[in-house]
C-alpha cells in the first residue's frame, strides 16, 4: 500500500484589504502603457544606420525602453524612425509609409540629415523630413552618439506620457 | 610608362590630339568623330575590356563647353586609359558606346542626367538617378546651387 500523495490543500484566501484597486487617469494609464511598447519602423537610408545598429544591440540595448522590436510593416508600427538622408526622390516613399501607419504614431528624426538635411543643401536632398511629415523628436549628431539616441527615446516617452490618448471617441 | 600604354600611345596618337600621362593613366584627347573608332581599337587590339565610367566636365564660357570623359581598364594588362572628348553647348552629343560595352547603357544615362550630354545610339536615356519631371541638369555650372525640385508638397508653414 502506498501512502496517498500529499497535496497542498486549497484554501480560500482571506479577502485582502490592500491593493484592491488603484485609481489613475485614463490618459496616464494609456500613456504609461504606450510609452513602453514602442514598435519602431526603421526607415534607414544612410550611414546613421550603423549607429542605429549600435544603439539597438547589447551594450546600449533599446529593449530596456520597450523600443527594440522593429516592425518592417508600417501597419504594425507606431514609431517611424527616419535614420539618414532623405532625398527628394525618396520623399514620396517616406510620405506613403507615414500615411500607412495607424494612429497613434510618432516620428523620430534620427541624425542631422533627417533633422535638417545636414550638410546637404543641393538639388538632391530634402532639407529635413519635417518639411513633409510632422516630427515629434529630433536627435542631433552626425551620426548621433547612442547616448543621444537613448536620450531622444526617453524624451519621446515623456512626451507620450504627457499626451492625451483618445481611445473611444475624440473626447475620450 | 608601361609597354602597353607606350604601344597604345604610339598607335593611337594619329587619331588623338596629343597624349599625356596623368597619375599613371594615359590621357587621350580626341575629336568627337573618332571616339568610337578609338575605343574599338582599345577594346579589340589592347584588351581594354572593362568600361569604368563616363562623366563630363563643364567649362563655362569656353567654345567647346563640355568635356566628356571616358575611363577604360584592361584586366589583362592592369592599366587605365582616359579618353576626353570636347563637345559644344549647342550640340552636346557624342556617340554611344553601347555597341561595344553593355554597361555603357547605364553610365551614359547617369551622365545624361547630370550634364545633359546626349549619347547617339543609346536607346534608353530615361533618368536613372534623377526623377521624371526634373528640369535641368544639376551638375552643370549654371544650375543654381540650392535649387530644389521637390516631388512632395511641403507642409503648411514650411518653406
Amino acid at each position: 500500500m502506498t501512502a496517498p500523495a500529499k497535496t497542498i490543500p486549497i484554501q480560500r484566501a482571506e479577502p485582502s484589504r490592500a491593493f484592491e484597486f488603484i485609481s489613475t487617469k485614463k490618459d496616464e494609464l494609456i500613456g504609461w502603457a504606450r510609452k513602453f511598447s514602442l514598435f519602431p519602423y526603421p526607415f534607414v537610408t544612410a550611414c546613421c544606420a550603423m549607429e542605429f545598429m549600435a544603439v539597438s544591440s547589447t551594450p546600449y540595448d533599446t529593449d530596456r525602453f520597450g523600443a527594440a522590436l522593429p516592425r518592417f510593416s508600417p501597419r504594425q508600427s507606431d514609431l517611424l524612425m527616419v535614420v539618414g538622408t532623405v532625398t527628394h526622390k525618396q520623399a514620396p516613399i517616406l510620405l506613403k509609409v507615414y500615411e500607412q501607419m495607424c494612429e497613434p504614431k510618432w516620428v523620430m528624426a534620427f541624425g542631422a540629415c533627417a533633422t535638417s538635411g545636414g550638410f546637404y543643401q543641393n538639388y538632391a536632398a530634402l532639407a529635413g523630413i519635417d518639411k513633409i511629415i510632422p516630427v515629434d523628436v529630433y536627435i542631433p549628431g552626425c551620426p548621433p552618439r547612442p547616448e543621444t539616441v537613448i536620450d531622444g527615446i526617453m524624451q519621446l516617452q515623456d512626451r507620450i506620457a504627457r499626451q492625451r490618448h483618445p481611445i473611444l471617441t475624440k473626447e475620450f | 610608362m608601361s609597354d602597353v600604354l607606350a604601344r597604345v600611345q604610339g598607335e593611337l596618337a594619329p587619331m588623338a590630339q596629343g597624349a599625356s600621362m596623368s597619375h599613371g593613366i594615359l590621357v587621350l584627347p580626341i575629336a568627337r568623330d573618332s571616339l568610337v573608332p578609338v575605343v574599338r581599337r582599345l577594346k579589340s587590339d589592347f584588351q581594354f575590356d572593362l568600361f569604368l565610367d563616363v562623366t563630363a566636365v563643364d567649362w563655362p564660357g569656353e567654345p567647346l563647353r563640355f568635356e566628356v570623359v571616358h575611363h577604360f581598364y584592361s584586366t589583362r594588362h592592369f592599366v587605365r586609359v582616359r579618353v576626353k572628348t570636347r563637345v559644344a553647348e549647342q550640340d552636346p552629343t557624342v556617340d554611344s558606346l553601347v555597341s561595344l560595352y553593355d554597361s555603357a547603357r547605364y553610365m551614359e544615362r547617369e551622365c545624361h542626367d547630370m550634364y545633359g550630354i546626349g549619347f547617339r545610339g543609346n536607346p534608353d536615356l530615361r533618368p536613372i538617378l534623377l526623377y521624371e519631371g526634373f528640369v535641368g541638369h544639376p551638375l552643370r555650372k549654371d544650375y543654381p546651387k540650392q535649387k530644389e525640385q521637390p516631388l512632395v508638397p511641403y507642409r503648411e508653414g514650411e518653406k
